[in-house]
């Protein structure tokens, strides 16, 4: 079904230019509007085409690990918001995670099947944003307006669980603060059972659109040699041929008490990406819809507690510290010297809506980590332009840039 | 006198530690009690030298030689299937020992294991670059030498990915202060207008709840506002500004604030 026949020519192919070696620069960024954030392009143009790409990133930069070295462990939370912030709650689990195995703690159920549903909810609305601008740089405006339609809708829902809209820091070290209001299920059901529909419309739209198959078919084709060596995870290489979703093969919070499937394609391309996206939402609303189950079961079975039970590293609860004075005292503590998890590391890695955000800490048994590395998938899928743009046209950027779904917050951290 | 203060990490310190504690280990297992992880360290122990390995948090730590990082990792992508170069990067142990820790972190889609390879440099020294096995170090070696200062011999394009090309120091190292040094603090100002500059416009205000009460220009004297670059003396008097048109809005009772009267009845 490929349109290759009338893709893209050069517009100029009859003019000639004097010089043999016409090779032109451009500088694409770091202030354009499909570069999604900060991205500095420097590509080398023989024509339209584009000889080399030199990718700059650097633009938001704000030393978050060197943050992180001089913050206790439940103060760096808000600032992992600020990575991925389109799906903020997965950052804040992927730190949570990776503490709770540095200090061993396990998480009560309610907690983490809130977790999870704060996590499909970010997932959902990070691909909701993705499926937006990229059809809106492509030029489908409706589809731009359909979806954040519904990303509203989900924003709505976690403005009523914690608060806030994009930054969400709702995930704590050890649980999570709150349960969820009492209007959350039915909202989230009323939306889960318009998305098959909503996520057809957007496919009606865009499927057979042949703009956007002109666009989006063998544009872009990332081998599977290719992801594997530049570190690509998450739908980059589910796309590419690779069938790795780290919440199915090394399942954390009660990923594998769900059923669920692991959409990938061979093709490598953007449309690959796109269909492997659009299939993940239809995917994650399963998983919501097995997690809202799953929550009425605690409800059912009264298991009330949000956060782990572990004085040495969690403040009591709040009617504890009001009535107890050694719960007062151990929050004192917390919360002014921070906790000492044991001396190690851990590298832990879960599956975000851009692909595998892991955290590695090094800790020294100090109340600040002695290093933090953040491994943000979208550092990589920037890195990968300078392999992929050459051979491309300049129209192909738009849309490769696109696809790979790169979020600024995350790459420069 | 004063109290000595280490100039090597002047990271954020505890301001008080239990002299009596001892922080607890994140516990270590054998290499042994995994079969996969004990056939792949005995996979590298049989070509290279291995001082230390063991398995925390269900994955193995390898400490490797620094000149044998190629080798090895070229070993477990080629014979040991780990063919993802997760992440990479280094640890400042200056203070301690003079040395960096750097880390690889391997990734075996078809085992679904994790391994991190660790080796030790002296400060200074350089690193063999993996850029030719995984393209993803292209990259990470960018940031390390950016963040660190730690160069990787073979790499094509060896210069800082996140800072400034132009820019002095390495950010992550412990002797590197959060707020920036004096050539950060600076770097705007004697880029933009030159050195002879700073007099002029002076340091940047880090302070951002800093309120000077006789700046005219922002936002101090709420409701007591004056025109834009009046000099202000304590002795001026104060007068309140109305915000709303002269003939009043249409539909809309002029407010005035003398008439109003403030409820502070909380029984209301």
């Amino acid at each position: 079904m490929a349109q290759v026949k009338n893709r893209l020519t050069p517009f100029f192919e009859n003019i000639t230019f004097d010089r043999e070696d016409n090779e032109m620069i451009l500088n694409f960024g770091p202030q354009h509007p499909s570069a999604h954030g900060q991205l500095r392009l420097m590509l080398h143009l023989q024509q339209e085409e584009i000889t080399k790409a030199h990718p700059d990133v650097g633009y938001l930069h704000r030393g978050m690990e060197k943050m992180a070295e001089n913050m206790i462990y439940n103060e760096f939370m808000p600032t992992t918001d600020r990575m991925d912030y389109i799906a903020s709650s997965s950052n804040n689990y992927g730190f949570a995670l990776a503490v709770e195995k540095l200090i061993g703690l396990d998480v009560p159920r309610r907690a983490q099947v809130i977790r999870m549903m704060l996590l499909e909810i970010n997932r959902l609305m990070s691909h909701l944003f993705w499926l937006a601008t990229t059809a809106l740089d492509i030029g489908a405006m409706t589809v731009f307006l359909f979806a954040f339609r519904e990303r509203e809708y989900l924003m709505d829902i976690i403005e009523g669980y914690c608060g806030a809209r994009l930054t969400h820091a709702a995930i704590r070290i050890g649980g999570v603060p709150l349960d969820i209001q009492d209007n959350f299920i039915t909202q989230l059901r009323t939306f889960l059972d318009k998305l098959p529909q909503n996520i057809k419309d957007y496919e009606d739209l865009l499927d057979t659109n042949r703009i956007w198959l002109m666009r989006m078919e063998e544009v872009g084709t990332i081998s599977t040699e290719m992801a594997l060596s530049w570190g690509c995870t998450g739908p980059m290489l589910r796309a590419s041929g690779v069938k790795w979703d780290i919440r199915k093969e090394e399942p954390y919070e009660l990923y594998d008490e769900v059923e669920f499937e692991v959409p990938y394609s061979d093709k490598g391309d953007n449309f690959a990406r796109y269909r492997v996206y659009m299939q993940e939402m239809r995917e994650s609303a399963k998983i919501l819809y097995q997690t809202i189950d799953m929550y009425q079961e605690c409800v059912k079975n009264n298991q009330t507690e949000l956060m782990a039970h572990s004085p040495k590293y969690i403040s009591a609860s709040k009617l504890d510290i009001m009535t107890q004075n050694y719960s007062l005292m151990q929050h004192f503590v917390l919360v002014t010297q921070g906790m000492r998890p044991p001396v190690g590391e851990v590298y832990v890695a879960t599956e975000s809506p851009k692909g595998e955000l892991g955290y590695y800490i090094n800790s020294q048994g100090g109340p600040y980590p002695y290093r933090l590395k953040l491994r943000a998938p979208s550092f990589w899928h920037t890195g990968i332009l300078t392999d992929l743009l050459p051979g491309h046209y300049i129209p192909d950027v738009v849309s490769i840039i696109g696809t790979t779904n790169i979020v600024f917050g995350e790459v420069d951290r | 006198m004063r109290a000595y203060t280490p100039k090597d990490d002047v990271q954020a310190k505890s301001y008080y530690t239990d002299r009596f504690y001892v922080s607890p280990q994140v516990p270590k297992s054998p290499v042994e009690s995994d079969e996969v992880f004990a056939a792949d360290l005995a996979a590298i122990k049989a070509k290279f030298d291995v001082s230390d390995a063991y398995i925390q948090v269900e994955q193995m730590v390898v400490f490797i030689n620094a000149k044998d990082n190629f080798g090895v990792l070229e070993l477990m992508k080629n014979e040991l299937e780990y063919t993802q170069l997760s992440e990479m990067s280094a640890i400042d142990w200056i203070a301690k020992e003079n040395k960096f820790e750097i880390f690889y972190q391997m990734l075996s889609m078809n085992k679904r294991k994790r391994i991190r390879v660790k080796m030790f440099i002296e400060n200074g020294e350089a690193v063999n670059s993996v850029e030719k096995l995984f393209r993803s170090a292209d990259w990470s070696e960018r940031e390390m030498f950016d963040m660190f200062g730690i160069e990787a011999n073979g790499h094509p394009f060896m210069k800082r990915i996140l800072m400034p090309y132009d820019w002095q120091g390495f950010p992550l190292l412990k002797t590197y202060p959060l707020e920036g040094d004096e050539f950060a603090a600076w770097y705007e100002v004697d880029k933009i207008y030159g050195k002879e500059a700073r007099d002029v416009i002076g340091p940047e205000i880090r302070d951002t709840a800093k309120v000077d009460r006789y700046d005219s220009e922002r936002f101090a004297r709420l409701g007591y506002e004056v025109p834009k670059g009046t000099k202000i003396t304590d002795d001026m008097e104060k007068v309140e500004q109305t915000y709303q048109e002269d003939g009043g809005v249409f539909m809309i009772k002029k407010f005035d604030k003398k008439d109003s009267v403030v409820v502070d009845d909380p029984q209301r």
